[in-house]
C-alpha cells in the first residue's frame, strides 16, 4: 500500500491506475465506440435499411457495398452494424437478469449463514452441476427461438459464479467493524447488507459485468449455429457466421470476415479491459 | 481425510436430486406441454389428449415427477421421437465416438498448454512472452465456430489434407476423420489455458523454494519441470475440473460439424428435430457426468493436498 496516496479510496485509486494504463484506455474507447454504434443503430439513426432486399445476391465488396451483400442482396456492412446492437444487448440484458439474482442470493447466503446458506449453496451447486451450455440449450429449446429466449436462457443460467464470489465476500465483511458499528446504530439487516456491505463488493460485480459481455457474445454465436439463437432474418453476428458455413465453398467470404472482425475487436477490447479492471480493483494484486 | 471423502460422496445425493428437480421443472413446467412440440400447432384436441395420456402428461405433477425420477434412476428414458430408437441404445452407440474425440483433444490441449506456459516462464519479460500473450488474447477473441469453418474450408476443402466430414466405426478407420477436429479442439483451448497457466506458473517462479533450488545449482530445466510444475499442478488440476463443461461445447460443435455420430452430434440432431425425450436425457446424463467428474477431482485434490477439508 506504500505507493498509494494517503486517503486514496479504492475507486479513485482504480481510476488512476486505469488512466495510467494506455492500452486499457484504448480498449475502453473501443467499447464506448461500439456502444455508440449499437445505440445509434437501435435508435434507427444509422444503418436503418439493413433489411432492404435488392437484386444483387452475393455481390462482392465494392464502393456501393463495402462488405458486399448476402444471399438476399442485403448490405453486409449495415447488417454487421446492427449485429453490434444485438451483441451488446445480449450482454446488457442478461446482466440485468443474472447480476441481481447472483448478488441477492450470494448476499443472503453469506450474510445470514445457517440454513439459508445451506439451502442457497445446495441450489447453486445443483445449478452448477448442469453444464452451462446444456442449461442454456435446454432452456432456449423449451422457450423457442428468438432474441427474448436468448436473453432469458443466458440470463437465468449464468449467475452462479458471481453468487459464489459475493457469498464469500459477504461472509468476510459481515463481521467487520463497520458492519458491527452499523448494527450498533440500529441499521436493519437489509440496510447493513445493501447499503453498507454492497458498495464494498461492487468491484466484483463490475468485473463480472464486463466478463459477461464476452460470454454473451460468444454464446450467441453457438446458439445461432445450433438453430436456437435469434430469428434467421435478424442481423446477428452469430447468424452471419452460421450462414458462412455454406457460403464459403461458393467463394463468398465477406459475411464471415465482416462478422468475425467486428466481433474480434469488441471481444478483444473486453478481454484486455476486464484484465485491467481486475488488476486495478483487486486488492490482492496491488503493488505486485 | 476418510470422513471428508465420505461426506463428499454423500453430498452427491442432494445434488443429483436437485438436478432431477431442475430438469423436471424446466422440461415439464417451463416448456409447457411437449405434446405440441411433437404434433405441431395444429394437432386436434383428441390427438393431444391421446398423446398426453401415452406420455403420462395428464397425471398430476407429483406423479409425473416420480415417473421421471424412476427414469433417471434406471436410465430408461424411453424412445426417441424422431428415430423411435431406445435412448439408452443411442447413448451406448454414441459414447465411443464422443470419447475418441474428446479425450485425446482435451488431453493434448492441456499438456500442450502446460508445456507452453512453462516455456513462457523461462522467457518471462521478454518479447517472446509478450508476443505470446497478445497472440493468445487475439485467439480467444474469435468464435470457435469461425475456427471450425475456416479450418474445414482451407485444410479439407481447399487443400484436401483431411476428409471434409464423416466417420468410420472401426478403430483404425476413425482416426483420419478425428485428426482435424482434434487439432481445432487443441487450438481453441490453447489461448485461454496458456493465459491462465502462465499466471499460475509465474506465481510459483518467484517463490523461495525456487530460489533455493537454483541456489543449489539445479539447471533451469530441472527447476521448472520438477519443482515448479509439481506445485503449479494443484491450481491447474482445479482448473481442469472446471473446464469439463467445455467438453460439451467442443463435442457439440465439432461432432455436428464433422458428422461424427457421438453424443454431441446426437444432441444437435435432436435439437433440430425437437426430439424432446432425447434432449431431456442428454441434459440429465451430461449433468451426471459432470457431477461425478467433480467428485473425482475433489477426492483427487484431497489426496494430493492434505490441507483440504470440507467445511
Amino acid at each position: 500500500m506504500t505507493t498509494n496516496q494517503p486517503g486514496t479510496g479504492l475507486w479513485a485509486d482504480a481510476f488512476l491506475r486505469i488512466k495510467k494504463d494506455r492500452l486499457a484506455l484504448v480498449c475502453l474507447l473501443i467499447i464506448i465506440l461500439y456502444a455508440l454504434v449499437g445505440f445509434l443503430a437501435w435508435a434507427g439513426l444509422i444503418a436503418s435499411d439493413y433489411s432492404a432486399i435488392s437484386n444483387d445476391s452475393y455481390a462482392a465488396p465494392s464502393s456501393a457495398h463495402w462488405f458486399g451483400t448476402d444471399i438476399f442482396g442485403r448490405d453486409v456492412l449495415l447488417r454487421t452494424i446492427h449485429g453490434t446492437r444485438i451483441a451488446l444487448s445480449i450482454g446488457l440484458v442478461t446482466s440485468l437478469i443474472a447480476i441481481p439474482i447472483g448478488v441477492t442470493l450470494g448476499a443472503l447466503a453469506g450474510y445470514f449463514g445457517g440454513i439459508v446458506d445451506e439451502f442457497i449453496i445446495w441450489f447453486y451447486t445443483t445449478m452448477d452441476s448442469i453444464p452451462d451450455l446444456l442449461k442454456i440449450i435446454a432452456l432456449s429449446f423449451v422457450l423457442g427461438r428468438g432474441l427474448l429466449s436468448v436473453y432469458i436462457s443466458i440470463g437465468f443460467t449464468t449467475w452462479v459464479g458471481l453468487c459464489r464470489l459475493i457469498r464469500g465476500e459477504f461472509l468476510k465483511h459481515k463481521s467487520r467493524d463497520y458492519v458491527q458499528a452499523a448494527n450498533a446504530m440500529g441499521a436493519s439487516h437489509y440496510r447493513r447488507m445493501f447499503i453498507h456491505i454492497l458498495p464494498n463488493v461492487f468491484h466484483i460485480i463490475l468485473i463480472n459485468f464486463s466478463l459477461r459481455f464476452i460470454m454473451g457474445i460468444k454464446t450467441e454465436v453457438i446458439l445461432s449455429y445450433l438453430g436456437m439463437g435469434v430469428e434467421p432474418g435478424q442481423p446477428s453476428w452469430g447468424i452471419m457466421i452460421d450462414d458462412a458455413k455454406l457460403e464459403l465453398a461458393r467463394g463468398v467470404w465477406w459475411q464471415l470476415v465482416a462478422a468475425t472482425v467486428a466481433m474480434f475487436f469488441l471481444v478483444l477490447a473486453f478481454n484486455v479491459f476486464t484484465d485491467a479492471l481486475r488488476e486495478a480493483l483487486d486488492p490482492k494484486l496491488k503493488n505486485k | 481425510m476418510f470422513s471428508y471423502i465420505v461426506r463428499r460422496v454423500l453430498y452427491v445425493i442432494p445434488i443429483l436430486f436437485g438436478v432431477t428437480l431442475i430438469t423436471f421443472v424446466l422440461f415439464n413446467l417451463v416448456g409447457g406441454n411437449p405434446v405440441y412440440q411433437r404434433l405441431g400447432k395444429h394437432g386436434s384436441e383428441a390427438e393431444v389428449k391421446i398423446l398426453s395420456h401415452e406420455l403420462g402428461l395428464d397425471l398430476p405433477l407429483h406423479q409425473q415427477y416420480v415417473f421421471y425420477l424412476k427414469q433417471c434412476l434406471t436410465f430408461n428414458f424411453g424412445r426417441s421421437w424422431s428415430t423411435n430408437q431406445r435412448i439408452f441404445e443411442m447413448l451406448q452407440n454414441g459414447i465411443g465416438a464422443s470419447l475418441s474425440l474428446a479425450i485425446p483433444g482435451f488431453a493434448a490441449g492441456i499438456i500442450l498448454s502446460i508445456l507452453i506456459s512453462l516455456a513462457l516462464s523461462f522467457f518471462r519479460n521478454t518479447f517472446v512472452d509478450r508476443a505470446m500473450v497478445v497472440f493468445c488474447l487475439a485467439g480467444i477473441s474469435i468464435s470457435m465456430l469461425v475456427y471450425i469453418i475456416c479450418f474445414q474450408y482451407f485444410l479439407s476443402y481447399k487443400l484436401g489434407i483431411f476428409p471434409i466430414s464423416g466417420y468410420e466405426t472401426s478403430i483404425d478407420g476413425r482416426w483420419q476423420y478425428l485428426i482435424l477436429p482434434m487439432i481445432i479442439w487443441v487450438i481453441v483451448s490453447l489461448g485461454s489455458d496458456v493465459l491462465l497457466y502462465r499466471t499460475i506458473v509465474l506465481d510459483e517462479v518467484f517463490q523461495d523454494y525456487v530460489r533455493t533450488a537454483r541456489a543449489k545449482g539445479l539447471t533451469e530445466k530441472v527447476v521448472l519441470l520438477k519443482h515448479v510444475l509439481k506445485n503449479a499442478m494443484i491450481p491447474i488440476i482445479t482448473n481442469i475440473a472446471l473446464e469439463i463443461p467445455f467438453l460439451y461445447t467442443g463435442s457439440l460443435l465439432l461432432e455436428a460439424f464433422f458428422g461424427i455420430p457421438g453424443l454431441g452430434g446426437m444432441t444437435v440432431q435432436a435439437l433440430n428435430n425437437s426430439d424432446f425425450p432425447v434432449i431431456k436425457a442428454m441434459t440429465y446424463i451430461g449433468s451426471i457426468v459432470y457431477v461425478f467428474s467433480n467428485l473425482i477431482s475433489d477426492i483427487a485434490y484431497a489426496v494430493v493436498d492434505p490441507r483440504i477439508k470440507l467445511e
